[in-house]
């Protein structure tokens, strides 16, 4: 199960690291969206994979009874999940205003901050 | 093993994982600065329509964390290393804040460092700015740096750059600018990457030790195979660069940087990389030093490569506030080589290099605010003459070129002394050359802005004699809001130039504190009680 899980997150990860090498926003949108669900199954296998065992205390115990899915991992992917979907809702957001305002979602065609020809530093001093 | 942590559960009936005893307030003092960051920012957020307050008592919460760090640093001075763990679980379950000398010096600057950029801010954000929130952002942002120095949990540390990177976010875009839309656009793809490195690092050190807490990670390390340790120091090591924008993924922060408002860039300066650059220290020689060791190159070319490139690339520039970003990532190259060298005296180098760093760009940045105020422009080919204009301010920018230079009898020349001294005691000549040939770079490309600025009487091509007709002299509100708080972090950076005996000793300290990792694992209750008893 774990090899299964470790090729998904691979197959996960390249299409993502592919979709962020593009020059459009949207597509490094896309990039970033699967990369965050790759990491999320990622912290899940790594805390180890334990079948139908949920980790409830049974009525009448005073604590868990061995073997138990580990609920950490799960708890860890949940907040992962909130903040990188408040996060990527922003980036998408800023996506579509950069669009609006700069008229461009290439990359390359984005060169406000960092004017492509750039003037050579004065020669004085 | 569970019945040894019956020395911090004192006389308890509860199962042991468990905590009983009410916090005292020593340990209040440990969250408080945190914690009233976030509520003080909650507090502006609901009375956001109330503009006349906001700067206000954002400004009144920033003096009380201020106090209480000040208090703090006092505390870890007098009786070392604190810590306290929330909600009722023992580490490592429970979350614990673990404060040493760095932790709590970092915080300390920053606060100040905020302070500052708030009083400067007044004059700088307009009240539209205020009702979006701009006061709230700031308080965010102190609270998520603040929380990031003091964590001693690995995850948590993963929240606490979230929460930075959110209102940097806010902060970043506030104006609303196309060419901030732009650096935005750069800055955040960039930044939200390298946490999802960090987050990634962190599933495989759940998945190496199943735990995150970092003095239960320090103890173990050691003893972890070195083939998985290495991965995830060297993902440590790209998303912590990519914070602390060292040499081959700095590209996010001279393309962003200058483009919001320069009290922003200030406090992003002075508090976003240092919090990269901190985390690298504290995961790398603190938690898995093993690691580090087998990264040992690599790290010494990095900051090779980082404190050479980045004064090259400010010589290059035009645009005073992008000059002003490669001068930072120049110091992110000293940190790295107090990373190179771990040392005592290379890690307290590095440690008073943030420090310094934190001070000295912040206070850069607002000097850039007030020329572009004054010159009505961002280009410094077409500044000059401000030295006739304002002798004052040519005093205090030549004093921050120095400083950032690292120049005596400035803040920025003792830790560079202390990490060349590291370097020649290792051997490693090349990164005494680097540093050397760093403080060289800096001092030209810095002594060009302020020839080209303050020393000419014009623009290029501008040959008179006269003053400057262009300049638009600041007005008495300008002059209180904005020069005050700059000559203030100049001041800070002349007296503790003066007298580093305080500095130096917080600094081996720190050293101490990240080089030998039992005193903090102590204070966190994970200690060992088999291996004290040897001691």
């Amino acid at each position: 199960m774990e090899i299964a899980l470790a090729v998904l997150i691979g197959m996960f990860f390249t299409v993502s690291i592919y979709l962020l090498l593009s020059r459009a926003i949207i597509r490094m949108l896309l990039g970033i969206a699967i990369l965050g669900n790759g990491v999320n199954l990622l912290i899940f296998t790594a805390g180890r994979l334990t079948k139908e065992i949920p980790p409830i205390i049974p009525m009448g115990q005073d604590g868990l009874i061995e073997p138990f899915a580990n609920p950490l991992p799960q708890a860890l992917i949940l907040t992962a999940i909130v903040i990188g979907f408040a996060l990527f809702t922003f980036l998408l957001v800023l996506g579509y205003r950069a669009y609006q305002e700069l008229d461009a979602d290439d990359t390359d065609t984005m060169r406000l901050a960092e004017p492509e020809r750039a003037p050579r530093p004065p020669l004085s001093y | 093993m569970a019945a040894d942590k019956t020395n911090i559960v004192e006389s308890s009936e509860l199962p042991v994982a468990m905590i009983d005893v009410a916090t005292s307030f020593a340990d209040w003092l440990i969250i408080l600065p945190t914690v009233i960051a976030l509520m003080g920012a909650a507090l502006l957020i609901m009375l956001r329509f109330n503009k006349a307050i906001q700067a206000g008592l954002a400004i009144l919460i920033v003096v009380g964390i201020i106090i209480l760090e000040v208090r703090l640093f006092l505390n870890v001075m007098e009786f070392g290393t604190q810590s306290m763990t929330m909600g009722k679980w023992l580490p490592p379950f429970g979350i614990s804040f673990t404060v040493d000398v760095i932790s709590i010096g970092f915080a300390l600057a920053g606060a100040i460092v905020t302070l500052a950029v708030l009083i400067y801010a007044q004059a700088d954000i307009s009240s539209r700015e205020v009702k979006y929130g701009f006061h709230s952002l700031v308080l965010l942002l102190l609270a998520g740096v603040t929380g990031a120095f003091m964590t001693g949990d690995l995850f948590n540390l993963y929240v606490w750059f979230e929460v930075m990177l959110i209102a940097s976010f806010g902060l970043i875009i506030m104006g609303g600018r196309k060419i901030q839309l732009d650096g935005a656009i750069k800055y955040g793809f960039l930044n939200f990457l390298a946490t999802t490195f960090f987050l990634i690092s962190l599933g495989l050190i759940y998945g190496l030790f199943g735990t995150l807490n970092m003095a239960d990670i320090s103890q173990v390390s050691a003893q972890a195979p070195i083939g998985p340790l290495t991965a995830i120091g060297a993902l440590l090591l790209l998303a912590f660069g990519m914070k602390g924008a060292a040499f081959p993924v700095n590209a996010w922060l001279p393309a962003s940087y200058h483009t919001p408002h320069p009290a922003v860039s200030a406090l992003f300066g002075g508090l976003l990389t240092k919090v990269g650059a901190y985390a690298l220290l504290r995961s790398l020689l603190l938690i898995m030093p093993s690691a580090r060791d087998f990264l040992d190159p690599v790290i010494t070319f990095l900051a090779i490569a980082t404190l050479i490139l980045a004064p090259l690339g400010a010589l290059a520039q035009t645009n005073l506030r992008r000059a002003i970003g490669f001068l930072l990532i120049g110091g992110v190259g000293s940190v790295l080589v107090g990373l190179g060298v771990p040392t005592i005296r290379g890690v307290a180098g590095a440690s008073i290099y943030i420090f310094h760093s934190m001070l000295t760009i912040s206070a850069l940045y607002l000097m850039a605010g007030l020329i572009e105020r004054i010159m009505g422009t961002q280009d410094t080919r077409k500044m000059g003459g401000l030295y006739s204009a304002s002798s004052w301010l040519s005093i205090l920018f030549l004093v921050l070129v120095f400083a950032v230079a690292g120049l005596p009898p400035f803040l920025g020349f003792w830790p560079k002394l202390l990490l060349i001294e590291a370097s020649l005691s290792q051997g490693d000549v090349w990164l005494v050359v680097a540093l050397v040939l760093n403080s060289l770079l800096t001092t030209i490309a810095g002594t060009r802005l302020w020839a080209h600025i303050f020393w000419r009487s014009g623009p290029v091509g501008e040959n008179s004699e006269q003053e400057n007709k262009k300049l638009k002299p600041l007005t008495l509100r300008e002059k209180y809001l904005c020069v005050t708080p700059t000559t203030i972090l100049v001041l800070f950076i002349v007296f503790f130039g003066l007298k580093p005996a305080m500095i130096f000793d917080a600094g081996r300290m720190a050293a101490y504190g990240l080089l030998d990792n039992s005193e903090y694992i102590e204070v966190t209750g994970l200690a060992d009680p088999t291996k004290e008893k040897v001691e």
